[in-house]
């Protein structure tokens, strides 16, 4: 039992990352049909930021929560504006080509990001520092730490305030348009270029956060991670049914207990032949399995057939 | 009388270019070939250097039928690699205490890769283009996975450490990592074995050229430019498809084989997804789906990277004193921006295929 609940709350903890990263994907592919490769070199770029401004605080006096939100006004930013850098350059200029063409020029935009880390931030792992005290609460058997309790909360948050942005703001009325129908919405008076870069912006202000939560969780945030965290949050996209956003929200948590669990019992079933080190083969399967079981996904509705 | 003198001129002009043709391709010929003593005067390294080029050209040829002839992005192209690799070196190392002979294996390699080409395919081909290559970039990854912890409870493929001593290529006892000296020239292992693979390469272009102009060739370009109406032409899409995948599959496998024998050392490490991204973007830089310009783009990433290893650390050092940019970081920007560039400013590559140029010119509606 305890185990079980266990993992339920790891899961959790993951699959909120998860779905604020496939909220990302999922707005940009509703929005102009494209799979933003880069999304994931988002993320990583803004746990670097973050963990660079909270390890040059660490040494000061100020309180644990501010130095941790000084990390995020500044992550937040960076990543908004590598964003809209990347829409303008490599996406914008592709807009009428073959979908091939933007897709490569993804590829080659998340490579680019990664060195430029690299260059920025050296090979070595960013550590989180010691600054956050440990703190865990007992439930029913299980363990939940103060952080865990923080990711998903802050999931929450932004998830209710993006959906509140989508459906009751005129920007989300223009944003819904605009994914319906490019030209019709241009003839009514919408600045399509402008949305299409307001919502690069919007996806990767929540891949900053998610850099800084999914980098906190783990204490560690590294030029690397933000490649297989992008394909998992993909996968989540996907499973949930790509370009909804609901299904981005059900997928990444989805997505996140089957890994935990996953890995949690794969050694037991198995009798030990495959172990939690196939991890992240789970997000893979689920993907493969979505797409040739139910390609619209959990919430989709419909299946376009645009190749 | 005025018209057959024009007529007579204009078959001497083509019998002149059919001369100068035919001129061109032995020059580039006898540079073929003395080419891997010009390099090794240079170092062995750089033969070796020519080697990996040669597999990467023949990695680019297998990648450019499935993504330009056939237009299906595939992004985890080096899990073929991968498992041709892998089934050269089970077969042929002390792993097993296999030692079969390498005209045996590369085609049972080939075959392995293919099986996996179509399992992949498969139940994925009917997705979208986007989809199919998120599908086989994860389908990449949990080759590696598989490859990285394959070593218990049966130790198959050795793990993270993989696998050493694989056999060098042999015809009796005529081994191709031995130096030796013939008609008075000294042949070292790797000018053997470049001598090996460039025949080899070359029976790939010919396979190529042969395939692009034929009935699955025509099909797969009929499918690339539009899926629907070449359904309607009575093309069976999804087998024709398969099909691409397959022999690009058996391409990586007879790669990878070839890759085992002449490193004699192999692991998942090798295999990774930057790879897959690499011959991705020679194929790219080089124009997808015209043959002559993939292996000017595969020839120009292999050298380039290394010409730059060996002039851009001295020159920082002159200048800085130390290295600052590695040169490894150095070459992974240069392949992003070839990607980046080259679809921005010329999507149809530096030696553009005719209809590929057409087709990505072409603005949506």
């Amino acid at each position: 039992m305890d185990i079980f609940l266990q993992q339920i709350i790891n899961g959790l903890t993951l699959g909120s990352v998860y779905a604020i990263v496939a909220l990302g994907y999922t707005m940009v592919y509703g929005i102009i049909q494209l799979i933003n490769f880069a999304h994931g070199e988002l993320v990583m770029i803004g746990a670097m930021v973050a963990f660079s401004v909270i390890g040059a605080l660490a040494g000061t006096a100020l309180p644990p929560v501010l130095i941790v939100l000084a990390g995020i006004l500044a992550a937040v930013p960076a990543c908004m504006l590598v964003g809209y850098a990347m829409e303008r350059i490599a996406y914008r200029p592709l807009r009428g080509a073959p979908r091939l063409a933007p897709l490569i020029t993804a590829i080659g935009i998340s490579i680019i990001l990664q060195h430029v880390a690299l260059l920025v931030w050296s090979r070595n792992p960013l550590a989180f520092p010691q600054i956050i005290p440990l703190v865990s609460f007992y439930v029913g058997g299980a363990i939940i730490t103060g952080v865990q309790i923080a990711i998903i909360l802050t999931s929450v948050l932004m998830m209710g305030g993006l959906t509140l942005m989508v459906y009751r703001t005129k920007l989300g009325i223009a944003m819904r348009a605009t994914s319906q129908n490019p030209q019709v919405a241009g003839l009514m008076g919408i600045d399509i270029n402008r949305i299409i870069a307001f919502t690069f912006i919007v996806g990767a202000g929540l891949a900053a956060v998610a850099g800084v939560m999914v980098g906190t969780y783990y204490g560690i945030a590294h030029y690397s991670m933000g490649s297989l965290l992008g394909m998992k949050a993909f996968s989540a996209a996907v499973l949930g049914g790509i370009g909804n956003l609901a299904g981005a929200m059900l997928g990444g948590i989805l997505l996140g207990i089957v890994e935990a669990l996953g890995a949690g019992y794969i050694g037991d079933l198995t009798n030990n032949v495959f172990g939690s080190n196939y991890q992240d083969v789970f997000a893979f399967l689920v993907l493969i399995a979505v797409l040739v079981l139910r390609p619209s996904g959990l919430l989709g509705e419909r299946v376009g057939d645009r190749a | 009388m005025k018209d057959r003198a024009r007529r007579a001129g204009r078959v001497v002009s083509v019998y002149a270019k059919a001369q100068a043709k035919w001129v061109g391709v032995a020059l580039i010929a006898i540079a073929l070939v003395a080419l891997p003593f010009a390099l090794a005067t240079a170092g062995t390294a750089w033969v070796r250097i020519a080697n990996l080029a040669i597999l990467f050209v023949f990695l680019s040829l297998g990648l450019n039928i499935v993504v330009g002839f056939a237009g299906l992005l595939d992004l985890g192209y080096i899990a073929f690699y991968a498992v041709g690799a892998y089934a050269y070196a089970l077969l042929a190392s002390p792993h097993f205490d296999l030692h079969l002979p390498f005209w045996v294996i590369l085609p049972i390699g080939a075959l392995v890769a293919c099986l996996f080409g179509v399992l992949l395919g498969a139940p994925t081909l009917k997705l979208r283009g986007d989809y199919l290559a998120i599908v086989t970039l994860g389908f990449g990854e949990i080759v590696r996975i598989f490859l990285n912890n394959l070593s218990r409870p049966v130790n198959i493929t050795n793990g993270p450490q993989g696998i050493s001593r694989i056999d060098p290529f042999s015809f009796g006892s005529f081994s191709f990592s031995r130096n030796e000296t013939i008609f008075g020239l000294a042949f070292s292992g790797p000018i053997k074995y470049y001598y090996l693979l460039l025949a080899l390469l070359l029976l790939a272009i010919v396979i190529n050229l042969r395939l692009q102009h034929s009935r699955i060739g025509r099909a797969w370009e009929a499918i690339r430019e539009d899926e629907i109406a070449a359904r309607a032409m009575g093309i069976d899409t999804t087998r024709i498809k398969l099909l691409a995948f397959a022999m690009g599959a058996s391409f990586g496998g007879i790669a990878g084989g070839m890759f085992a024998a002449i490193q004699g050392f192999i692991s998942p490490e090798s295999f990774v997804l930057v790879e897959s991204i690499m011959v991705l973007s020679m194929v790219v830089l080089g124009g997808m789906g015209n043959i002559w310009g993939v292996v000017l783009g595969a020839v120009l990433l292999s050298f380039v990277p290394e010409l730059l290893r060996y002039t851009v650390e001295p020159l920082q050092q002159a200048l800085f004193g130390r290295s600052i940019i590695e040169p490894e970081v150095i070459r992974m920007l240069l392949f992003g921006l070839a990607l980046v560039l080259m679809m921005l400013y010329r999507p149809a590559g530096l030696l553009p295929s005719a209809v590929r140029k057409r087709e990505l010119a072409k603005a949506a509606p």
